[in-house]
């Protein structure tokens, strides 16, 4: 019992309340019971159920008892559930029914008379019973019949109102038992109790809040009746219902608020607009605020009273919970509705008395979180903390402003006036946080004392915001806090300290792109370098300020006469200030002219730029200039000729990316690949070797991401210093788009490409360090050149062909007078016409001029002068050339190998069959630009191929001509002639040929046949020279008379010695000849003529019957349709005189069945090897011997057709011979025109014999 | 209703920005950009839950004296964010959840035209339309 003998306690509103428990009957039983109970009530948690469904809870309970006393009871209609007794329970130690009847049972009707006068329900008797005191009066009947007696009396039908607890004091099982028992009723019946008057009061609080429509309804009251539930639940700590009491109050006068903003206006909320007197923050170390909740009760709180009490308990209770994230989180909310509500419903409030209240709220809130959380838990839960270290910050500041604490000169009257009045609205500082150094109320009472102070505490204030946020990684809102900051140091006059926190924001602005930030910070920035004196800085920021769209025409042209005027200033001629161009200028598109920017040494080659100046004023620009590298390569012409197909528009135009935003780094975070085919070829035969893709503009893709460093940083601008610079000076830009004209001459070839482009005003200089995409331009210088190309495919011997001379003149400037001397060669002419034109055409191929050639032909030397042309001209004429047959063959030259054929002197490159033969004229042609004579190979064809071929009809002979046409020309023959060179006088040629003029057309042959007839003796060789004159079929006339072409040939031996003539006799009485008989084969040889000069040789042998000469025969069947039995060869000695006939028998035997050619019969010379030894070697064995070498001979003789091979055929027989070491004779196959073969295409029937089994048929 | 629209890519830099007309454009820029401060730390702890069930709405962002700035989140990390004024008590979060919910189905429009490039900065007039029919409904 804490103090039951006190009166009413006045209530300490704390949480050592207790639900009150009153006691009734024997004190001193209670007294003595008092510890035990006190202690084991709370020990065991009962489980509470509720009403409406809520959840159950566990609860502990506690009571505080208290002596019964009628005031106790409530009356009707208070509404003070504190002190509430909740439940009332009757000691009693009574083991005698007598004792009990006479004193007890009229207490206990009295004090349940009381109860009833009250309508309190809850009750409990307590029978305490002591087995010492049963000892001595051993009743069981009386004792129980004082239980039973009570019951009776008093529980009807409640009998568990009356609990039996024995021996308590003891220390038995029983005594334990007893306990628990007893303990858990009055725990069961406590919280009945409870539920039960709490259900009530509820009720009651209902229906009280459904009158708030009422106009007499008082928020104040219902919030004490609210209130007094939210003490029960914190009283039973259950914080979680009461926070839910304080939430729904708060609920209920937010919408109350809104309602009057809405115009619904409660009469008991005027009461709350009354204007704020005092500010002097939320009280948060107090439990519960006596003093605010005394205004509440007396109706005179004002909102921020209200608001300040609400939040107080809330925070409490939040606190209890664990949950100071959230007492950090709904202070924001409370500070930000407060200064809401007070706006919405007009109250009136002096400047800065709600920043001061703000402040100090936000110190207040820190500091107790602060005071109930370890460190680290704090720094983990910063994120919720550090909106109100950012809020205190801003409220400091406004007052600061507001103070005049932030002004240059210190806080003024008015200020300091003001000043006393808002430390007038704190009041005095309250007791509980008086000692403490730190409280909210002595910082800012300290921070408004005086301009030091302030600086001192709101430096800390942001430092401490700034490093909160970015520990939590709110960086921007930590910019943004030091954006705030450096405002500050600007007004201080400090704007070193300024710069870092402006430089940071607007890094971050310009990294995420966001442009109205990034103007604004510029332009603070821009201030804050001015005042520091950073002239490149600031005249950069001002350049990106002048340019800059989100900023007024006014102040762009602020920015842009800053620069004009620092540049205006001459005072520091060395000083240069490098900036960026972008800012200032862009560079949209660059046109060279010519459009392919390639020029030679000497031409003049013009830049055009647009350039889109960004300044809102036209500007003067004393020289823009554009640096050019040089860099000599070998080749580079043709390689830039390639690299401009493939780069440049047809129009000569590079286009530069305009940067539409000053953000490359957030909206082009990265350039477009630039993706090109790519081919290598190999260097000798342009085959394939490997294709590929290639990115051109890698090294922009694969830069690191820097945040937009060079836009910020001017040292990264370099300027470069080159020796070949394009210059334009005074030059006016117009805002917009400008055209800049650079006008060059070209002097060294090489390559230009252009660097950096550079704007000059004074000190100032605006450079654009790269130009990309890579604009180059190419000067060459070209040696003059001659070329000198047919103007076909190829050029054809005899007949007149263009040729086409081009003369480059690069550097070299023909003059009036300068010609061509060209060396003639004798096979070619130059013919001359007397209107030849040559054409001057410029370096691009246009059409320059055109002007008469004069060609002279002199004996030896033909002279073409030539136009005066300008130097990179190109002089272009036509000369019709035409290459004479050669020479014709000297007899002398063809004695040696009989037989000409003109064409193989030349050059033989003659093949088999189809190519034309060709002939090379290497003309020298003296140039005016040169010393040395170039030499210049023409290569003519000879458009014919003739061969000729002696035809034999017995002694008649014919001599055939084929000329075959290999150019794809037709051409019209006339005027054959075939005549003897030597000029036999016994000779004679006979034409066959029909036709005057013959055509041939391409690819095809003509033949022209003659008789060869003589008169006497036959000349031994005939030296015959076909002429035949041509012109090409399509054309008419010619202006030329045309060689004829000539073709030398001779042929020897002509003349027919000997007819040979086989038969093939039948056997004797069969008719034809069978297979596998034997037929005979009769071969006569017979001469024709008489001792010819032809005969006069080794094998002459002469004899007293006059000459004879051995030759001998051989039979060869090629075909194997015959087999030769016995010899098929032998010699025979034939005497030299006409009409003399050998004849040989030998047998043959047919193979095969049909008409048989007949075997050949070949004659040879048969020479002996040397007079002296006259041995007879076998001509068999002989034969054998050499057959193949000799045969071979023989066909090409035949092939041939001339007689040259016989010395040939000699001398190899006697080499073999030589070479053998034995006296071989020697043998000479007879020139095919002295043999006459006269049964030559004959056939033979040979019939199949009739035994064969197998019938074989040849057909040949 | 709302005093400030404003649609910012992945990247964090404004697709679009626009304010009523008769306020201080420059301070909802600074707001605007600083909400994403929140942003950034809501989706951060939305990122653990699971992505099909992630609610696109990120509520109130950033209570200030005078405004409340509310925020939402594509699945393309494009971000909304949207000023009320404060005083404008009647506005609740369900008409904030439908507000975004149209702006986002504005925006998907957008996105939708072939010739909208994603990147660049929203020039559509229906989409200006609809945020000027949302910032008007106040009167």
């Amino acid at each position: 019992m804490d103090a039951p003998e006190e009166p009413l306690p006045p209530v300490i509103y704390t949480m050592e309340n207790k639900p009150i428990v009153t006691c009734a009957g024997d004190q001193n039983l209670f007294t003595s019971l008092y510890p035990t109970l006190s202690q084991q009530l709370p020990r065991e948690p009962m489980e509470w159920r509720r009403s409406y469904g809520r959840a159950p809870r566990m609860i502990h309970l506690e009571s505080n008892f208290v002596q019964f006393k009628e005031e106790l009871l409530a009356k009707e209609g208070n509404k003070a559930l504190l002190t509430f007794p909740f439940l009332h329970v009757y000691w009693a130690e009574c083991c005698d029914t007598e004792v009990y009847k006479a004193t007890v049972k009229d207490d206990l009707t009295k004090w349940q008379n009381t109860l009833k006068a009250h309508s309190s329900a809850d009750w409990l008797i307590v029978l305490v019973e002591n087995d010492a005191k049963k000892k001595n009066k051993t009743n069981i009947l009386s004792r129980t019949s004082v239980v039973d007696k009570i019951r009776n009396d008093f529980c009807n039908k409640q009998s568990d109102r009356c609990v039996v607890l024995s021996d308590p004091l003891k220390d038995s099982s029983r005594t334990q038992e007893s306990w628990n028992a007893f303990l858990t009723k009055l725990r069961t019946l406590l919280l009945m109790s409870f539920t039960k008057n709490l259900g009530k009061f509820e009720d009651d609080m209902r229906t009280l809040r459904e009158k708030r429509t009422e106009p007499g309804w008082s928020f104040c009251e219902y919030f004490m009746v609210q209130e007094e539930l939210a003490f029960v639940f914190e009283m039973l700590q259950q914080f979680e219902d009461a926070l839910v009491q304080y939430d729904e109050l708060d609920a209920l006068f937010s919408q109350y608020v809104v309602n009057f903003g809405a115009g619904d206006g409660a009469n008991w909320l005027t009461f709350f607009c009354q204007p704020v007197k005092s500010w002097n923050g939320l009280i948060l170390r107090k439990p519960i605020d006596m003093e605010k909740r005394e205004l509440i009760q007396r109706q005179e709180a004002t909102l921020l009273d209200l608001r300040s009490y609400l939040f107080s308990r809330q925070c409490t209770l939040l606190l209890f919970l664990q949950r100071p994230c959230e007492v950090a989180q709904r202070a924001l909310e409370l500070l930000h509705s407060c200064v809401q509500e007070l706006q919405l419903l007009e109250v009136s409030v002096p400047p800065g008395a709600l920043d001061c209240w703000v402040f100090l709220s936000c110190l207040e809130v820190l500091q107790r979180i602060e005071g109930c959380c370890d460190r680290a838990h704090l720094d983990a839960n910063s994120a919720h903390t550090v909106g109100l270290w950012s809020y205190a910050t801003e409220k400091l500041k406004s007052l600061g402003y507001l103070c005049g604490l932030v002004s240059e000169k210190g806080p003024n009257s008015e200020d300091l006036n003001r000043t006393v009045d808002l430390l007038a609205g704190l009041g005095a500082e309250r007791p509980e946080t008086a000692n403490t150094a730190q409280s909210p109320y002595k910082k800012l009472k300290e921070a408004l004392s005086s301009v030091e102070a302030f600086e001192k505490h709101y430096l800390e204030l942001s430092h401490a915001a700034i490093e909160m946020y970015t520990s939590v990684g709110r960086i921007r809102s930590a910019k943004f806090v030091g954006k705030d900051l450096a405002e500050f140091y600007m007004r201080k006059k400090s704007p070193q300290k300024a710069e870092v926190y402006l430089q940071g924001a607007l890094k971050n602005y310009l990294a995420e792109g966001w442009a109205l930030p990034v103007t604004h910070t510029r332009k603070q920035l821009a201030e804050c370098q001015k005042h520091l004196g950073q002239i490149e800085n600031y005249l950069q920021s001002s350049s990106l300020l002048a340019s800059d769209r989100h900023l007024t025409e006014d102040e762009r042209k602020y920015f842009c006469q800053e620069i004009l005027s620092f540049a205006s200033q001459t005072d520091s001629p060395g000083h240069r200030v490098v900036l960026p161009m972008h800012s200032f200028a862009q560079l949209r598109d660059l046109r060279f002219t010519p459009s392919n920017a390639v020029v030679h040494v000497g031409g003049v080659l013009s830049v055009e730029m647009t350039v889109c100046s960004q300044m809102p004023v036209p500007v003067h620009v004393e020289q823009i200039a554009v640096n050019v590298h040089f860099s000599i390569e070998k080749n580079n012409y043709r390689k830039t000729a390639e690299w401009l197909t493939k780069h440049k528009t047809a129009n000569g135009i590079i286009h530069f990316a305009t940067e539409t935003s000053p953000f490359p780094a957030s909206q082009n975070s990265l350039p477009a690949l630039e993706l090109y085919e790519m081919f290598e070829r190999s260097p000798s035969d342009n085959s394939l070797n490997t294709t590929g893709i290639i990115c051109r503009n890698v090294h922009m893709l694969l830069r690191r991401q820097e945040s937009s460093t060079s836009l910020e940083t001017p040292s990264a601008v370099a300027l470069e210093d080159g020796a070949h610079v394009l210059k334009c000076s005074s030059v006016t830009l117009q805002p917009g788009a400008n055209t800049v004209t650079f006008r060059t001459q070209a002097k060294e070839p090489g390559t230009y490409t252009l660097r950096q482009l550079c704007a000059s005003l004074g000190p100032v200089w605006f450079v654009l360090p790269h130009i990309y995409p890579l604009a180059q331009y190419d000067v060459y210088s070209q040696e003059p050149q001659l070329l000198v190309e047919p103007l076909a495919d190829s050029l054809l011997a005899g007949i007149p062909q263009k040729v086409k001379f081009t003369v480059t003149t690069g550097h070299y400037t023909v003059k009036n007078g300068d010609s061509l001397q060209l060396s003639n060669v004798e096979a070619m002419l130059i013919l001359c016409h007397a209107d030849k034109r040559a054409v001057i055409y410029s370096n691009t191929r246009e059409k320059a001029s055109d002007a008469s050639l004069r060609v002279h032909s002199s004996e030896k030397v033909t002279s073409i002068s030539l136009p005066a042309a300008p130097a990179y001209h190109v002089i272009e004429f036509e000369l019709e050339v035409l290459s004479l047959p050669s020479a014709p063959a000297t007899g002398e030259e063809s004695g040696m190998l009989g037989l000409t054929e003109p064409q193989r002197k030349q050059k033989d490159t003659q093949k088999a069959g189809h190519c034309m033969a060709t002939v090379d004229h290497k003309v020298s042609i003296d140039c005016p630009w040169s010393i040395y004579s170039t030499v210049i190979a023409l290569t003519f064809s000879v458009p014919f191929r003739t061969t000729h071929a002696l035809l034999s009809a017995g002694t008649r002979k014919y001599v055939q001509v084929c000329v075959q046409n290999l150019s794809e020309l037709d051409f019209q023959l006339s005027g054959s002639d075939l005549v003897d060179t030597r000029g036999s006088t016994g000779l004679r040629l006979t034409p066959l040929n029909t036709e005057a003029q013959q055509h041939v057309r391409n690819q095809q042959s003509v033949y022209f046949v003659w008789e060869l007839t003589w008169a006497q003796e036959p000349p031994p060789s005939l030296c015959g020279r076909f002429s035949v004159r041509f012109c090409p079929a399509s054309e008419e006339q010619l202006s030329v008379s045309l060689k004829p072409y000539i073709y030398d040939f001779q042929v020897e031996n002509f003349f027919t010695l000997y007819n040979v003539k086989a038969e093939i006799l039948p056997p004797a009485g069969t008719e034809h000849c069978r297979t596998g008989s034997l037929c005979s084969l009769a071969v006569s040889v017979t001469r024709l003529s008489d001792l010819l000069e032809v005969d006069r040789d080794e094998a002459l042998m002469e004899s007293d019957q006059g000459f004879s000469t051995k030759l001998m025969y051989e039979v060869v069947d090629n075909s194997s349709n015959w087999a030769v039995c016995g010899k098929s060869s032998g010699v025979i000695c034939m005497p030299v005189a006409a009409q003399a006939t050998h004849r040989v028998h030998m047998e043959v035997v047919p193979l095969f069945a049909g008409h048989l050619p007949l075997p050949d019969v070949r004659l040879f010379k048969y020479l002996p090897h040397h007079s002296a030894h006259s041995a007879q070697p076998d001509a068999d064995s002989w034969i054998e011997n050499d057959s193949l070498s000799v045969d071979k001979q023989g066909d090409e003789q035949l092939d041939g057709g001339g007689g040259g091979g016989r010395s040939r055929g000699g001398a190899h027989s006697a080499s073999s011979s030589e070479h053998q070491g034995l006296p071989m004779p020697r043998l000479q196959a007879l020139p095919p025109g002295q043999v006459f073969n006269s049964g030559a295409g004959t056939q033979v029937l040979v019939i199949p014999s009739k035994d064969d089994h197998v019938l074989e048929v040849s057909v040949t | 209703m709302a005093v400030c629209v404003a649609v910012i890519a992945k990247e964090n830099y404004p697709l679009y920005i626009r304010s009523v007309p008769m306020e201080n454009e420059l301070k909802f820029h600074y707001m605007v950009h600083t909400s994403l401060d929140v942003v950034d730390e809501k989706i951060s702890a939305m990122g653990k839950a699971l992505v099909d069930q992630r609610e696109l709405y990120l509520g109130l962002l950033y209570p200030t004296e005078d405004y409340k700035v509310y925020g939402y989140v594509t699945n393309s990390k494009v971000k909304f964010v949207m000023v009320v004024d404060s005083s404008n008590t009647a506005l609740r979060d369900n008409e904030i959840r439908s507000m975004f919910r149209k702006l986002h189905n504005s925006y998907t429009d957008v996105m939708c035209n072939p010739f909208y490039n994603p990147g660049d900065c929203i020039q559509s007039r229906a989409f200006d339309s609809m945020v000027t029919s949302m910032m008007i409904q106040v009167c």
